[in-house]
C-alpha cells in the first residue's frame, strides 16, 4: 500500500502542511519537515518554487522569490527529500509548475522523485488531457500518485472526471482564490463544502486554500478528510529566529 | 495557418492552465467562435472600427524612405488608430465578446501601456469597470500612458513582483481572474495566454492584412507584397499583418525581436534567439529561461517587446522556417526612430522602430514591395526621444 492511502486508512481529520523548499534559508527544509513530522502532521506537501507561481497568492509566491535566490534547485530539493526520508514515514507531495518538470525532463523527474522518496504531485498547470496521453501509465508504473484540484466552479460531470484521474486524494480549492487570501470560511465556501458532500467520491479530499487557524481546519474536516495550510505556515516561519519552537507552537495551534 | 481543435499551432500552443481557470477559459473558449462569427457581431464590430477608431488605416508609399533603401517601402499607419496603436483593433473585437458574455468587470495587463490605455478607452466606451495591472518599472517609463488611463476612468494596479515589467503585470492580471470568475473579464493584450486567446486577438488583429490586400491592389496592382516587416513582443502586430499571407509562400514574413543591449550582453528580449520551448502564462512557446524551467527578467528599451515570450504561432513560424526573425538593438531601434522622423515627418513608437530599423539588415531588389507595419505612434516614448537628443 502506498503511504498517502494508508494515511487516509489509519488517520483522521488530516493535516497537510506547505513548505516552499529552500525557505527561508537554503538548507532549512529538512530541520522543518523533521520537526513538523515530530510534531504529529500527517502530511508534508513540499512546493518547488516557481518564478511565475500562476496559482499561488502573494506569501506563497514571495517565499518563491526567496528561495530561487536563496540557490534552490530541483536537484537540491531531491537531496533535502533524501536526507528528510532517513527519519520521516509521512506522505510527501511535491507541488510545482510543469515548465519545471520539462524543462528537468519529465521522465527522470518523475523516476528521481520515486527514488528519492516522494509518493504524490500537485502540478496545477499539467492539462488533464496532457496527463492521460503522457503521464498516466508511468506514474502508474511507478506507484506515484497524482493529485487534481477542483473548486466551486468545477461543474460535477468534470469533478467526477477529475476524481477519477486522481489518485492518493482529491484537492478541494476552497474558494474562488488563490493560496492565502481570506482568513475565515465564507457561508458560500461552506454551500460548496455541502454540494460536494452530497457527491460521491472514489478518492478522499483534502480542502486548501485559505485554511489558516484551527477554527477553519475544523470547519474543513467536518467536510473532507482533512485540509491543507500554505500560506499560514510560510507566514508563521518567515521571520522566526526559533523554527523548532515556531513549528510546535505553529501546529499545536492546529491540533490541539 | 488556423488553429488546430485542441488549440495548437504545430507544437505550439495549447491551455496549460490551473483548474481554477478552467471554467473561465472554457466559457470562452466555447463561446468566442459563434459570437465573432455572427452577422450581429461582424455589424457591430466593423461600425466600431471604421467611426471609432478611424479604419481603414492608411497604406503610405514612403517615399523619401524608399530612396534611402532604394526599393519600395509602404508603412501600414495602424499609429494613426485612436489611441495610437494598433492594440485597438483587439480591444474594440474583446468588449464586444465580453459585453455578451454579460461581463461587468474588466481587467487587463499592460507594458507600454497602449493595451492598458486601449482597453481603459473601450470601457468608457462601453461604461465597464476597469482594472489594468502595469509593472512597478513601465509605470515609470510610460507616464504619459498612465495619465490616459486614469483619465479614462481606469484603476492603474502596479505589479510589484519579479521584473516589475509584463510578464508580471500579466501574473497579476491572471491572479485577479482566478479570484473574481464570475464577473470579471480578462482582455487580453497580444497573441498569448492559453487557448483561445492567442487565436482571437490574432482574428481582431487580422483586419491589417485584410485592408493591406485591398490597398496593395490598387496601388501596386498586386494583392500581396515581397515581404511584410514588423515588431515583436507578444506578437499581435505582427499576428495581424502576416494572418491573411500565411498561406502565400510567395511574401516573406519578417519578425524583428528587441535584441536590447545585444543578445550577447544578456540584456535582451529576442526569445527566438535566446528561448526555447516551454511554457508561459498557460501557453507551450517560446520563452527565456534558465535550465531549472525558471522564467528569466528580459531586457529591452521598448516597453512593448520587454516580454520573455512570443505568441504560440510565432514560435510555430519560426520553428518551421515560415517566418524569418531579426534583431535590433535598443540603438539601432533609436537610430530609426530619428530616420523616420527626418525623412518622413512620422514620430513612431520605440516598438514599431525596431521594426524600421530591420530595414538596414535586408538586402533588398529596386522593384520590391514592403510593408513596415507602423505598430504605433511615438507620443508616448517622447521622454526617451528627447532625453537622446540631449
Ligand atoms: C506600438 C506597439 N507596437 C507593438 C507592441 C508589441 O505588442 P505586439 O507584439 O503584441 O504587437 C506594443 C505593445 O505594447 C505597442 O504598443
Amino acid at each position: 500500500m502506498t503511504r498517502i492511502k494508508n494515511t487516509f486508512q489509519t488517520k483522521t481529520n488530516i493535516l497537510n502542511i506547505y513548505v516552499t523548499a529552500g525557505f527561508p534559508k537554503l538548507n532549512d527544509t529538512v530541520e522543518i519537515v523533521q520537526e513538523l513530522a515530530r510534531n504529529g502532521v500527517d502530511m508534508i506537501e513540499i512546493g518547488m518554487p516557481f518564478s511565475d507561481p500562476l496559482a499561488d497568492g502573494p506569501t506563497i509566491q514571495n517565499s518563491s522569490e526567496i528561495a530561487i535566490k536563496n540557490g534552490i534547485t530541483l536537484d537540491l530539493i531531491f537531496n533535502q527529500i533524501v536526507e528528510i526520508r532517513k527519519t520521516v514515514a509521512i506522505p510527501i507531495i511535491l507541488m510545482g509548475y510543469y515548465n519545471q518538470v520539462l524543462q528537468y525532463g519529465a521522465k527522470s523527474f518523475f523516476e528521481k522523485a520515486k527514488r528519492v522518496g516522494v509518493d504524490g504531485f500537485i502540478i496545477p498547470d499539467l492539462p488533464l488531457d496532457i496527463y492521460q496521453k503522457n503521464y498516466k501509465s508511468l506514474l502508474k508504473d511507478l506507484e506515484l500518485d497524482m493529485i487534481f484540484l477542483i473548486t466551486p466552479q468545477t461543474i460535477d460531470e468534470r469533478i467526477r472526471l477529475l476524481d477519477e484521474e486522481s489518485s492518493g486524494f482529491l484537492y478541494l480549492v476552497s474558494s474562488y482564490a488563490i493560496t492565502g487570501s481570506k482568513s475565515n470560511l465564507q457561508q458560500n465556501q461552506v454551500d460548496y463544502f455541502k454540494r460536494i458532500k452530497s457527491l460521491s467520491f472514489k478518492n478522499p479530499k483534502l480542502i486548501g486554500f485559505g485554511i489558516s487557524n484551527k477554527e477553519s481546519f475544523t470547519t474543513a474536516c467536518n467536510y473532507a478528510e482533512g485540509a491543507i495550510i500554505g500560506s499560514a505556515f510560510i507566514k508563521a516561519i518567515k521571520d522566526s529566529n526559533n523554527l523548532k519552537e515556531s513549528i510546535s507552537n505553529f501546529v499545536k495551534g492546529i491540533k490541539e | 495557418m488556423n488553429i488546430e481543435n485542441n488549440g495548437f499551432y504545430g507544437d505550439f500552443g495549447g491551455a496549460f492552465i490551473p483548474e481554477m481557470l478552467y471554467h473561465n477559459v472554457n466559457e470562452l473558449k466555447e463561446n468566442y467562435l459563434k459570437i465573432i462569427e455572427s452577422e450581429s457581431f461582424k455589424k457591430e464590430f466593423s461600425n466600431l472600427l471604421k467611426d471609432y477608431v478611424g479604419r481603414p488605416t492608411p497604406l503610405y508609399f514612403a517615399k523619401r524612405l524608399s530612396e534611402k533603401y532604394n526599393t519600395n517601402v509602404f508603412l501600414k499607419r495602424e499609429d494613426l488608430n485612436h489611441t495610437g496603436a494598433h492594440k485597438i483593433n483587439n480591444t474594440v473585437g474583446q468588449i464586444l465578446v465580453a459585453k455578451k458574455m454579460n461581463k461587468k468587470r474588466i481587467i487587463a495587463e499592460t507594458g507600454a501601456g497602449q493595451h492598458g490605455v486601449a482597453t481603459a478607452t473601450v470601457c468608457a466606451l462601453m461604461g465597464l469597470e476597469c482594472i489594468v495591472y502595469m509593472g512597478e518599472v513601465d509605470i515609470k517609463r510610460q507616464a504619459p500612458n498612465v495619465a490616459r488611463m486614469k483619465m479614462l476612468g481606469a484603476e492603474v494596479r502596479p505589479a510589484i513582483s519579479g521584473s516589475k515589467t509584463l510578464k508580471d503585470a500579466t501574473n497579476e492580471a491572471i491572479r485577479d481572474w482566478i479570484a473574481n470568475p464570475v464577473d470579471t473579464y480578462y482582455l487580453i493584450g497580444s497573441v498569448v495566454g492559453p487557448h483561445p486567446y492567442p487565436d482571437m486577438v490574432a482574428r481582431f488583429q487580422s483586419i491589417i492584412s485584410e485592408e493591406m490586400k485591398l490597398q496593395l491592389q490598387e496601388k501596386t496592382g498586386r494583392d500581396y507584397p515581397d515581404r511584410i516587416i514588423a515588431c515583436i513582443g507578444g506578437g499581435s502586430n505582427a499576428a495581424g499583418a502576416f494572418y491573411h499571407y500565411l498561406e502565400n509562400e510567395k511574401v516573406e514574413l519578417i519578425a524583428v525581436e528587441a535584441d536590447g543591449l545585444g543578445i550577447a550582453t544578456g540584456e535582451t528580449a529576442a526569445t527566438t534567439q535566446v528561448g526555447s520551448e516551454g511554457i508561459i502564462h498557460g501557453s507551450k512557446t517560446l520563452l527565456m529561461q534558465n535550465e531549472e524551467g525558471q522564467i528569466t527578467e528580459p531586457y529591452s528599451i521598448s516597453a512593448g517587446l520587454d516580454y520573455p515570450g512570443v505568441g504560440p504561432l510565432h514560435a510555430h513560424l519560426f520553428k518551421s522556417g515560415r517566418g524569418i526573425f531579426l534583431g535590433a538593438t535598443d540603438q539601432e531601434a533609436l537610430d530609426a526612430a530619428y530616420e523616420l522622423t527626418k525623412l518622413e515627418g512620422i514620430i513612431p513608437a520605440l516598438e514599431s522602430a525596431h521594426a524600421l530599423a530591420a530595414l538596414h539588415k535586408i538586402d533588398f531588389k529596386a522593384d520590391e514591395n514592403v510593408v513596415v507595419n507602423l505598430s504605433g505612434r511615438g507620443d508616448k516614448d517622447m521622454e526617451t526621444y528627447i532625453r537622446r537628443l540631449q
